[in-house]
Formats: C-alpha cells, sequence, structure tokens
C-alpha cells in the first residue's frame, strides 16, 4: 500500500476531489462550499476556483468550527482555542457541500451537522472528504471523496497542506 | 501556548501573558456564537453551572447565567441573603452542600478578599472568581483587556488610568495584573485616601493630579464612586471628588483624540463620569457588557474540563 | 516525697551565668545539690542521665490564653498546661480575657486552684485593668495583687482611653504592679492583617504599624512621670523596637516581648488566605522581622513569650477577614526560638535561656528561672540536637491552629520538672 502522496498526487487527487463535488450538485444552480477547521477551510479554498473552472456560478464560502459540537469534550484533555464560525452567507433553501480532509470516525461530520442546524436549514448537505480512511462509528458516508484507504485504528493519515505545513501531500503512518 | 491547564480561574495575578492572551483569544470565538440566530453552543450538555453569589450583583450573574445557558450547560442559581449563611453555616459549609448537588463549576461572589480561593483549597469542582472583596474579579479585568485589545488591536504600548477608589476595587487589581503583563502602563488616579502608595510597588504609577496626565492616556477607566467611602472619611464630599478626579466634559477636551473611556458599572452619572461622555462616541461601555458574555462563556468553557 | 538525681548535663544557669557539667539533687521540691559528679551518700529514688542534653531552669511563658472559663472547647487550663510542659514550660501566665474576664480576685482564685489541683505546671493568671476588659472603670487590681495576680492587661485590645490608662498606671505604681499592655490604637485597627504591599495585593484591610507605635509611644509618655512598671506585649514592628529602645536609654521601667511568630514568618505567608497565618499584632515585614532580632540581640526586647492563643478550627476555617485572631504557640516554641535566634548565631543557648525562663521570672518577680540551691526544682531538659517535625496533631492543646505544622526544627524539651516532680518526659 503507498505511504506517501507527494505534491504531483495532491494535485492530480485535487482535481478529482472538485470533480466529485461538481458531481454532487448541480453547478449552475447556487451552492456553498463549507470548510471545517483547519485543513478542510483551506480545502475549500483551492476548490472555489477549480468549481468556477467546472461552472459554478454563484458559490458561498463558509466556515465552521465544530469544537463546541463534539460529542467527546468531556474525555479531551486540556482544552484548545475555539475559533469563530464564519458563515456570513444564505443558507437557506440551498445545497451545502461540507468539505473536510479526513473522515474516520464520522463523529466530526456529525458534528458539523449539527452545528450547521443551528445557522440554517439547507435544501441538501453534501459530505466532501478529501481521504476516506474507513473506520466509521456513526451512519455517515461521503458523497465525494478523492481518495479511499482502509485503515486499522493503530494508523493515521496527515494531509499536509502547503499554507499551513509547508508543503502538499499525504502521509499514512502508525498512530503516535 | 496551545491549550488551558487550570482548574480554577481565581485571579489574574496567577496567569501569565501567554495564558491571558489565550482566553482573550478565546473569548473571540464564543463572541461570534453571540451574533447567531440560535445563540447556543451544546458545549457544556449536562454540565451544571452554579452561580453562588454572597453578596448583591445582578449584572455579573446575569452575564454568568447567559453564558451558561449558551453553553447549554444547566444554571443553578444561589445568592447569600436569606440563605443558610445568616443561620451561621461558614461559607466552606454552605459551598460543600451547594457542590454535593453535583456541581462542575461554582461562580462565587463574595464580600471578602480570598474567599474563592478558600473553596478552591476545599472543594473539588471548578471555582470561578466573580469578585472577592477587594481583591480580585478577572472576568472583569479579562473583558476590559478584551475591550481594549478590540479597540486599539493591542495592549501592549497603552496608557491606561484607572480613577477612583482604587483601594477598595478588585476591578482595579485585576486590571492592573492583566494589563501590566500584557504590556501596558497603568497609571492610578485619585486621592491618597484612595490610592495608597503600595501600589506603585506592585508595578502601578500613583497619580494625584488627574489632569496632569489627562492628555497622555489612551484608556480612561472610570470606577464607581461609593458613598459609603465618604461616610468613612477616604474623601470630604461628592463634589469635591468630582471636581479633582470626575470625567468632566472640560476633561474630555483635554484627552486625547481617539481616547477610549470605560466604565465597570454601574454608572453615577454627573458624577465619576459626565452623562453624555459615557454615552458618547469615545465610551466602550456597552461594548465592555457585551464583550463580558463571551469572556465569559470562553472562561466557563475553559475550566470545565474535568 | 521521692529524690531525683539528673546527672551528667550541662547546667545553663543565667541567673549564675553557669555553664559547665554539674549534676543537681532534688529533695522535697527543691534543689539541694549542685555539684560536679555528686555522688550521693544514699541513692536517690530516681536518676535521669542528662548526658549531652542541657538542663536549664524551666521556662516561663507570660503570655498565653488557655480560654477558660468560657471557651473550653478551645482550650482548657489542663489541656493547656498539658501543652505547657510538653512544650518545656513549667511556668505560665493566662491573661484574662476569657469569657467572663478575670477581674475579681475569686476569678484569680480560681486560675490559682485549678493549677495547683492539676500539679502539671504553674498558671498563675494575669487579671484585667478594667471591669470586664471593657476599658471604662478600673478593676479590683490591688485585691487581685494580694491574691495572686502577676499582672494586669486588657490583651486582646490595649485600654485606648489615655485618661483611664493614666489611672491605671497611677494606681498600680501604688503596689508596685506590673502593667502589660496589648498596644493597639482602637481607631487605626480593624484590618486582618499588616497595611502594606502585600495587603495592597491581597485587597485585605491593612492593620498599620502606627496602631501599635501609637500606644506605645503614648503608653511611654503617660508613664513618665508614674514610673509604673510597664510591659509591651508581643512587639511586631521596627519602630516599635525603637520606641522601646529610647524609653529604656531614658532609663524608664519599660521591658517588652516578641513571640515566634514574629521572628519567623512575615505577611508574605498571608498569600493564600491561610488563617492560621492570621493573628494580632499581624505578621509584619522582613524589616520588622530583622529588627526585632536586633532587638533581642541588643536587649532591647527582654523576654519570649508565645501569645498562645487558640480557636477552634472551625471558626479559623472562616474567610480570613472574619476569621479570629491567634494560633497557637507551646508546643513548639522553643524550638522555633532556637531557629530564629540560635542557629543563624544571633545568640546562645545560654541567651536564649535567659530570654525564656531567668528574665520572664525576674519580670513578674517569681523566684523561679534559677538552678541555684534552695530554689524550686523547675527545671527544663533539653536535647538542643534533635530534629524533629512540628505536627499539629500530636499536639495536647485542645486546638490546632499553628502555621507551623510540617515545619523542621531542631531542640526538644526531654523533661519538664516541676516542682521537683517529672511531669513531662519525650
Amino acid at each position: 500500500m503507498q505511504t506517501h502522496y507527494d505534491a504531483k498526487d495532491f494535485a492530480a487527487l485535487l482535481e478529482k476531489f472538485a470533480n466529485g463535488i461538481a458531481a454532487s450538485v448541480i453547478v449552475e444552480q447556487p451552492f456553498n462550499v463549507v470548510g471545517i477547521r483547519t485543513r478542510g477551510e483551506l480545502l475549500a479554498q483551492r476548490l472555489l476556483p477549480m468549481l468556477a473552472a467546472r461552472g459554478a456560478k454563484q458559490v458561498g464560502h463558509g466556515t465552521l468550527d465544530i469544537t463546541l459540537y463534539r460529542d467527546d469534550l468531556s474525555e479531551l484533555g486540556p482544552r484548545a482555542i475555539v475559533h469563530p464560525t464564519e458563515l456570513d452567507i444564505e443558507i437557506d433553501k440551498r445545497p451545502l457541500v461540507l468539505v473536510d480532509d479526513v473522515l474516520y470516525t464520522g463523529r466530526t461530520a456529525r458534528a458539523a451537522l449539527d452545528a450547521l442546524a443551528d445557522f440554517g436549514r439547507p435544501s441538501i448537505v453534501r459530505l466532501a472528504v478529501f481521504v476516506d480512511r474507513g473506520g466509521r462509528e456513526l451512519p455517515i458516508h461521503p458523497d465525494a471523496a478523492a481518495l479511499r484507504i482502509n485503515l486499522p485504528a493503530v494508523q493515521q493519515v496527515k494531509v499536509k497542506m502547503l499554507e499551513r505545513d509547508g508543503e502538499d501531500g499525504i502521509d499514512v503512518m502508525q498512530r503516535i | 501556548m496551545s491549550a488551558w491547564t487550570h482548574k480554577h480561574l481565581l485571579s489574574l495575578e496567577a496567569l501569565s501573558a501567554e495564558e491571558i492572551t489565550f482566553v482573550l483569544d478565546t473569548a473571540v470565538g464564543f463572541k461570534e456564537v453571540s451574533t447567531r440566530s440560535v445563540k447556543k453552543v451544546p458545549a457544556l450538555r449536562g454540565k451544571v453551572i452554579v452561580n453562588a453569589f454572597f453578596e448583591d450583583s445582578t449584572r455579573t450573574r446575569m452575564s454568568f447565567s447567559l453564558a451558561a445557558q449558551r453553553l447549554s450547560a444547566d444554571v443553578l442559581d444561589f445568592s447569600g441573603s436569606g440563605s443558610s449563611v445568616s443561620k451561621g453555616e461558614t461559607l466552606i459549609d454552605t459551598a460543600r452542600n451547594i457542590e454535593a448537588m453535583g456541581v462542575d463549576v461554582m461562580v462565587v461572589r463574595h464580600s471578602a478578599a480570598g474567599a474563592a480561593e478558600t473553596l478552591a483549597k476545599h472543594l473539588s469542582c471548578s471555582i470561578v472568581n466573580a469578585g472577592d472583596g477587594a481583591h480580585e474579579h478577572p472576568t472583569q479585568g479579562l473583558l476590559d483587556l478584551y475591550t481594549m485589545r478590540e479597540r486599539f488591536g493591542r495592549i501592549e504600548g497603552l496608557k491606561v488610568a484607572i480613577v477612583g477608589d482604587i483601594g477598595n476595587s478588585r476591578v482595579a487589581r485585576s486590571n492592573l495584573w492583566g494589563l501590566k503583563k500584557l504590556g501596558a502602563e497603568v497609571i492610578f488616579v485619585g486621592p491618597p485616601t484612595l490610592v495608597p502608595k503600595t501600589f506603585e510597588k506592585l508595578g502601578a504609577k500613583v497619580v494625584h493630579d488627574f489632569d496632569s496626565i489627562i492628555g497622555q492616556v489612551d484608556v480612561i477607566n472610570m470606577l464607581r464612586v461609593q458613598n459609603e467611602r465618604m461616610k468613612s472619611a477616604q474623601f470630604p464630599t461628592v463634589r469635591e471628588f468630582t471636581s479633582l478626579f470626575g470625567l468632566t466634559s472640560d476633561r474630555f477636551a483635554r484627552c486625547k483624540k481617539d481616547v477610549f473611556v470605560m466604565h465597570p458599572g454601574p454608572m453615577n452619572r454627573g458624577v465619576e463620569i459626565q452623562s453624555d461622555i459615557a454615552d458618547g462616541a469615545s465610551s466602550g461601555i456597552l461594548k465592555q457588557v457585551e464583550n463580558g458574555l463571551a469572556v465569559r462563556m470562553a472562561v466557563l468553557y475553559l475550566v470545565s474540563r474535568v | 516525697m521521692p529524690t531525683l538525681l539528673i546527672q551528667n548535663g550541662t547546667i545553663l544557669d543565667p541567673s549564675t551565668n553557669t555553664q559547665e557539667k554539674l549534676d543537681l539533687l532534688i529533695e522535697n521540691g527543691r534543689i539541694t545539690q549542685r555539684a560536679a559528679g555528686y555522688q550521693p551518700a544514699t541513692k536517690p529514688d530516681q536518676i535521669i542521665d542528662a548526658v549531652g542534653k542541657l538542663v536549664a531552669p524551666g521556662l516561663i511563658d507570660v503570655h498565653v490564653h488557655f480560654r477558660e472559663p468560657g471557651d473550653e472547647e478551645e482550650e482548657t487550663i489542663a489541656s493547656g498546661a498539658a501543652a505547657a510542659v510538653a512544650g518545656g514550660f513549667t511556668t505560665v501566665c493566662v491573661m484574662p480575657n476569657t469569657k467572663p474576664a478575670i477581674d475579681n480576685a475569686a476569678q484569680i482564685e480560681f486560675v490559682l486552684r485549678e493549677s495547683e489541683r492539676l500539679g502539671l505546671c504553674n498558671v498563675l493568671p494575669t487579671g484585667s485593668i478594667t471591669k470586664h476588659r471593657d476599658g471604662s472603670e478600673l478593676a479590683e487590681m490591688a485585691d487581685m495583687h494580694r491574691r495572686g495576680a502577676v499582672a494586669f492587661t486588657d490583651d486582646g485590645a490595649g485600654v485606648n482611653d489615655v485618661s483611664v490608662m493614666r489611672k491605671a498606671f497611677q494606681y498600680i505604681k501604688m503596689f508596685d504592679g506590673l502593667v502589660m499592655q496589648h498596644c493597639e490604637d482602637e481607631k487605626l485597627a480593624g484590618g486582618a492583617m499588616h497595611a502594606g504591599v502585600v495587603s495592597t495585593s491581597l485587597g485585605l484591610p491593612g492593620l498599620p504599624a502606627e496602631a501599635e507605635q501609637l500606644m506605645i509611644a503614648r503608653d511611654v509618655l503617660l508613664n513618665r512621670t508614674i514610673g509604673c512598671r510597664y510591659h509591651v506585649q508581643h512587639i511586631s514592628t521596627a519602630f516599635s523596637v525603637e520606641l522601646i529602645r529610647r524609653a529604656k536609654k531614658d532609663g524608664l521601667p519599660v521591658t517588652a516581648e516578641v513571640a515566634p511568630h514574629h521572628l519567623l514568618l512575615t505577611d508574605e505567608d498571608c498569600r493564600g488566605y491561610d488563617t492560621n497565618f492570621k493573628m494580632n499584632p499581624p505578621l509584619r515585614t522582613a524589616v520588622d522581622v530583622a529588627a526585632c532580632i536586633q532587638g533581642v540581640v541588643d536587649g532591647t526586647i527582654d523576654i519570649l513569650a508565645t501569645d498562645h492563643a487558640p480557636h477552634r478550627a472551625e471558626e479559623k476555617e472562616l474567610e480570613f477577614a472574619k476569621a479570629p485572631n491567634g494560633i497557637i504557640g507551646l508546643e513548639g516554641a522553643m524550638a522555633l526560638y532556637a531557629q530564629a535566634l540560635v542557629t543563624p548565631g544571633h545568640i546562645t543557648w545560654m541567651k536564649l535561656i535567659d530570654l525564656m525562663s531567668t528574665a520572664p521570672a525576674k519580670l513578674i518577680r517569681s523566684t523561679r528561672g534559677t538552678l541555684q540551691v534552695g530554689r524550686a526544682a523547675d527545671i527544663t531538659i533539653i536535647d538542643p540536637d534533635v530534629s524533629w517535625t512540628i505536627d499539629k496533631t500530636q499536639f495536647k492543646s485542645k486546638s490546632r491552629n499553628c502555621p507551623f505544622h510540617g515545619r523542621q526544627v531542631k531542640g526538644r524539651a526531654t523533661h519538664t520538672i516541676v516542682n521537683g516532680r517529672v511531669v513531662w518526659a519525650l
């Protein structure tokens, strides 16, 4: 199994990701792309021009911080900073694509759905994840995924992005 | 710094500059929650927060209550008057009894300095100090810092005058620690009977002539003048106090153009602060109240980890 | 009465300035022989081998609170006396701020009777200067003096009314009695700790040093032409020491005492709001501590006294500003004084025994505080080198309000002998 994807692989996967997302909505009609902090947000920003190139006309963009909606808050270690959610867009009655880097247990996606419900009522919510690594604990499935691999719990996936990590890439490694 | 590690919030004196900044940064996230149409997050669902107010305070208690409710915690209110406190039970007894109901966080307001710290030693829940005597009022200090940072984009290098009954003020002390740690200059202004020189040893500049510094400061934080201090002969009359230390329009005219006026409330309009200044464009007083909510949400969220 | 021989110890007797290996024979409650390598004709009933130890005249504490009558759940004369002998004390003077106050001869006799009944240490009463200790009318002090009150004080408070104090000096001078004053101006009182940087930081009401200094200065002035014997209790500030120093220089009959906590702790210890660090006078600054130590060294301060002040745990559990003043001191006092004064080299053991026995005896005009032949056999045998930890759970006192709990100290009484009887042995 491939354990390292370099910038070139990443670029190809991102194209595939954009294709998948474009296919999950009617691109000619208005829809929103909302990234989950931190790398989902970065991916969403990269996707905006790519979606435009695929015919999207009117794409709203927002960022979701799901920390306060996690169901494992009390088991987590010391508190990390909570960042604001930025959703200055019309949410109601239009499709919304939720973007995240990795889909694992599904709990982040569930928290994101809870958070979204506090902001409005999209007509459709699509889940787009860059890497689906398997191991779901909830009945949640992605509508678009660039890479699907099935990893045992002892392994983890790290999506790296230029803006934050200095390079684009994906690493599969042993959980530390 | 990447995470918060304190179980209690008792004072700003005990926090580092990084920790104070961490709370302020966290509060930014919580301020956004208050802008939503559904102003509530499930972060503290199932947690029990008690407002144990052994001393009267409507505003601080409301702010903490709302903050807790917006985090989806269950909120209980306890007030000292008419409770077992008047029946001779000690503070620690009373607090232990409240805690036994399964409390996760106790927000404590008490007229005695050290009350919150004492409870932190004797109880196992988290304690948030909502004001202990003349000692500290850390969430007020934090919301003042937040409001100044929001206005100026920084704390470092600001010159902040705090005016009035400093000696008896927990707000002044929390502001002093917070501002000094984040690199601001703190000037305490008032008569020597209300502003003892010992504050210089704690890092404040002590000034008895308001007019001598009025044109140099970025922030003026006016404290409430309390009539009972006059009765204990700490100043002769309200009239004389106002003429020497009140923020009058004459003084205001000599302030920096972008001076920021603050007041922890409740105000004595016409005594320490003239009405039109309090309500004017330079005033951050309502911002303070608004930010207080975000800061208290952040604090409750941070201390309620375990 | 059984005979007792104390052999192989080093006698420390400030009354004769003796420091040498001498044996002591005790018969009928008195010291009958004092000689090197003493060989008794008949075998004594009891022999204490004091090798490596100091044999000193019994320690005297002129300032303790035993709370009886009135607050017996805090301390009784019995529990206080037990604590005293465990700390090496053979004589203590109890303060009259009981409930009711010791302000008449019947109360004086009650203390003396109780002391005799217990047979532990000599518990000597002081009487209050004013009736009910309320500062307004003189109590029957001559009567109390005649029945055995060793001094007069309204301790817990000073006599604030100048006119009353002036009359008190005049009246007590009549029978050459002793005034012990708790020096605190009531108008400046009411603080919870020393007024200074720490109280400013903690937001606690401060008790200024001037409250103590004002009353010392006033009393020295008032008493100047009267000349009554005047003793300042629990001195705590640098300028108080200076005031005493000047009064002594002027030849006035002034003495002063200092408590262990005022030699070892400062107002910095109040951080954390632990009420076991709350007492009156309050813990002062490091400058004041240094001045008190200097006062002991140069003889300005004559006497060491604990101000043993028991309080129930639940009272001390109150908020700092509301909790009562006072800490207990008898059981750790000697080791704490040694730590403050002897270990750093400020004074010798001989001087320490003078401050804790001979000088206090002189103050209250007791014939004790000496190891001379013919005197009552009140003796404290001290192991000066034994290290131990102060443990409040082991105290004989009924109370536990001690800020020194857990502190490592050196030096401990191994035997306390009162009137020839071993009343306590380690």
